[in-house]
């Protein structure tokens, strides 16, 4: 009887297993779920993350290319000014092509896109973008880590990246720091964006929302933070709370997520 | 017309959107366009429009002569810059205008300010500014959020004069402030200030680097020495030596000096002090309330003092924050100096030294349970390196900075006839001391050189530091040749 039990658990085991890799598109892992408290929460309880699966990879120029080559609506010179500034793709010296940087550039990470632009990349891939809440819980994680929030050493060396300017090539999304769930370039490459990038602005309960600018500036920034040490997320929370959704910048480029 | 009033239309309901929490995207560059366009409106036709002159430190634009308000336009560029904080070490500074301090702006009382930020494009962060002048919520933080490669813009009016601090406010503000996000706006009253013949703009900021004070590299902001407000530097200008040696403020006799003094912070108050100086007045805090006959004057972090005195005898006057150990040992330094005649009345200089032997006259010498460990150099490179701090200790308070000497008291060691002649003998003046009538490059010294407490190694590296400076012979001398030297030539 208990030699039954054991192999129905071990074979619904395989199969859920088998289940999720075949689920799994080419080049995504999976972030399984869990809960953990963001910056800015709205109020002290931890926040629940489904699991999901993310792209390892930042989408590169390369990627984006073929995109724009499906989608003509989206090349540099057809693209509606309401879903991308005029810096738009501006390291791209033609529609279909990256210019004399070619071999620079192909595999780094596409920059200078708008929301519109990541959203429906994503989109005809049959994905969408992450959430703030997917996307912070799955940087959290170190090399070794799913939660590096109490490591010095992981902190020290984003508040790091964070501090620096943009190099003049970005490097190969191949090169970057690889964490635990597997994923490439979360911290260190290129700020990224995400479904609902601005929402530390008006989301969640209404007390919170009363005074919608508190994180905008100044003292009133740390009003509502939890954890008032930890510059590196608020360093992401303002870069995203200074984001319009047809702005682009040249170092912001995404990578797509799916539910599971 | 009726376009404007369209779009206006549809700016008013994409705020709408934007506030009922949907995410608008829409018309950003043309709602800026019409903010404009409708401020222009609103100003008085009459007032002249007049682009702001800024200026790096520590320079200060031109005083205001007009009388009457204006219209200015202040355009200040963020960038991210990796610069020089001390010789041999770099630090990413995030600056307002591409150096720390920022711009000096200066306007009017009563100047209506159309205010542009623009973020440089390769800016990794987005940026603001709060400037203290600023009448308004947030100092203008609100409105300048600025992300890469957008520019602001809002406008107010100089209600108040004085001299204020401006920064970004951005989360996490510490660490934009500790990155160098600060600078000056001078509000000068409508009289103006009284006419001065030198305007100089210095700001003290601290800084926390990963490595401790002179460590080589570019090197990285510190959070928790921030935190722990125990900055590896404190400097003026942004960086060590910024204002002294070839870098150094310059006046006459005669001139009246004013300095803009702020201080960026982000944690340490400054007690701004002119060694050798005293100043005359200090518009307290920036304000209007004038202080007069002040040593030491304290300058709040995110604030400034104006200071003035006149420069009455020549020399060179050291700027120091007078909590000491940051002047000398975290680079809180500065220098002015003043060329002109000397006034014997005002200040005599030197008339007498000799040496004071109370107690016999041997040199005393503390007990020490246990000596520190000397440094010690494999090369002549670090020969020299070490020399020049051991000049500095030992030396250079009689024979000056540029081995120069005081003459009829101190002999030069620069191109010095008795040094080059003979350098064992030279070793043995330093290593037993020297009494008694010698001639250097044909002028007579007839007094004492002490006997100085250093060791082989030491002796070997101020000397070679020595040898090689100032039209000097040059060669390396060695502790061994120390060691012979001081048995050869024993007084």
């Amino acid at each position: 009887m208990l030699y039954r039990l054991i192999v129905v658990i071990l074979l619904m085991g395989i199969s859920f297993k088998v289940q999720a890799q075949k689920s799994l598109p080419k080049d995504m892992v999976l972030v399984k779920g869990g809960t953990f408290v963001p910056l800015y929460g709205g109020d002290s309880t931890a926040v629940k993350v489904n699991s999901f699966a993310l792209d390892v990879y930042p989408v590169t120029n390369a990627q984006y290319l073929k995109f724009v080559k499906e989608n003509p609506k989206w090349r540099k010179s057809e693209v509606k000014k309401l879903f991308a500034d005029q810096n738009y793709l501006r390291k791209w010296n033609s529609d279909l092509s990256f210019g004399s940087e070619a071999d620079k550039i192909q595999n780094s990470p596409v920059v200078s896109v708008s929301w519109f632009s990541a959203k429906a990349y994503c989109e005809c891939q049959g994905k969408r973008l992450a959430t703030v809440e997917e996307w912070e819980y799955a940087a959290l994680a170190s090399e070794t880590k799913a939660n590096a929030a109490n490591d010095e050493k992981f902190y020290q060396r984003s508040i790091e990246w964070y501090s620096q300017p943009n190099p003049t090539y970005l490097p190969p999304v191949q090169q970057s720091f690889k964490n635990y769930y597997g994923l490439h370039g979360m911290i260190g490459l290129v700020w990224e964006w995400t479904q609902n990038f601005n929402s530390s602005m008006v989301v969640g309960e209404s007390r919170a929302d009363v005074t919608i600018d508190r994180q905008l500036f100044c003292g009133s920034g740390s009003d509502g933070a939890k954890d008032v040490k930890n510059y590196v997320a608020f360093m992401r929370y303002a870069f995203r709370s200074s984001l319009k959704a047809n702005y682009t910048v040249s170092n912001l480029g995404f990578r797509c997520a799916q539910s599971i | 017309m009726k376009r404007s009033t369209i779009s206006r239309a549809l700016q008013y309901a994409a705020l709408a959107i934007y506030s009922a929490g949907i995410l608008s995207s829409c018309s950003s560059q043309t709602t800026q366009a019409e903010i404009a366009e409708k401020n222009a409106d609103v100003a008085p036709k009459e007032l002249p429009v007049i682009e702001a002159e800024l200026t790096d430190a520590p320079n200060v634009p031109a005083p205001i002569t007009r009388k009457h308000a204006a219209k200015v336009v202040v355009k200040l560029e963020v960038t991210e810059v990796v610069k020089k904080m001390a010789d041999g070490v770099d630090y990413t500074f995030w600056t307002f205008g591409g150096s720390v301090p920022g711009k000096f702006i200066r306007i009017r009382q009563n100047d209506e300010v159309e205010f542009h930020l623009m973020n440089h494009p390769d800016s990794k962060n987005p940026h603001n500014i709060d400037l203290h002048a600023v009448t308004g919520p947030g100092g203008g933080a609100a409105s300048t959020f600025t992300a890469p490669g957008q520019e602001t813009v809002f406008n107010f009016k100089a209600l108040n004069p004085g001299l204020y601090v401006y920064h970004c406010a951005t989360a996490p503000v510490g660490m934009h402030i500790a990155n160098g996000m600060y600078g000056l706006i001078l509000v000068e009253p409508e009289e103006g200030l009284p006419k001065v013949d030198k305007e100089f703009y210095v700001m003290q900021g601290d800084f926390y680097t990963k490595g401790d004070f002179g460590t080589p590299g570019l090197q990285p902001f510190d959070m928790q020495k921030a935190l722990d407000e125990n900055p590896s530097y404190v400097v003026f200008n942004g960086s060590v030596g910024a204002l002294t040696g070839d870098n150094a403020l310059t006046a006459k006799v005669g001139d009246n000096v004013r300095m803009f003094v702020g201080n960026g912070g982000p944690n340490l108050i400054s007690s701004f002090h002119v060694i050798g100086e005293i100043f005359d007045k200090v518009y307290a805090e920036g304000g209007t309330t004038v202080n007069e006959h002040i040593q030491t004057t304290l300058v709040p972090a995110g604030g400034a003092a104006i200071t003035e005195f006149k420069a009455d005898v020549p020399g060179t006057y050291v700027l120091v924050d007078h909590s000491i150990f940051r002047a000398f040992n975290k680079g809180a330094l500065g220098m002015l100096k003043v060329e002109g005649n000397e006034d014997k009345n005002i200040y005599s200089g030197q008339l007498v030294q000799k040496i004071y032997q109370p107690e016999g006259s041997t040199v005393q010498e503390m007990p020490q349970s246990k000596a520190p460990a000397a440094a010690f150099a494999s090369n002549k490179e670090m020969r020299l390196e070490l020399g020049k701090t051991l000049y500095a200790q030992n030396c250079q308070a009689c024979h000056q900075a540029e081995g120069q000497g005081i003459k009829g008291a101190f002999p030069p060691l620069a191109k010095s006839d008795y040094l080059n002649a003979d350098v064992n003998r030279a070793i043995g003046v330093v290593a037993h001391g020297l009494e008694g009538q010698i001639k250097v490059n044909g002028e007579l010294y007839n007094s004492t050189m002490p006997k100085l407490k250093l060791t082989d190694e030491e002796i070997a590296n101020v000397m070679t530091y020595v040898m090689n400076n100032w039209s000097n012979k040059g060669g390396e001398v060695t502790p061994d040749q120390v060691k012979k030297a001081k048995t050869t030539y024993k007084h």
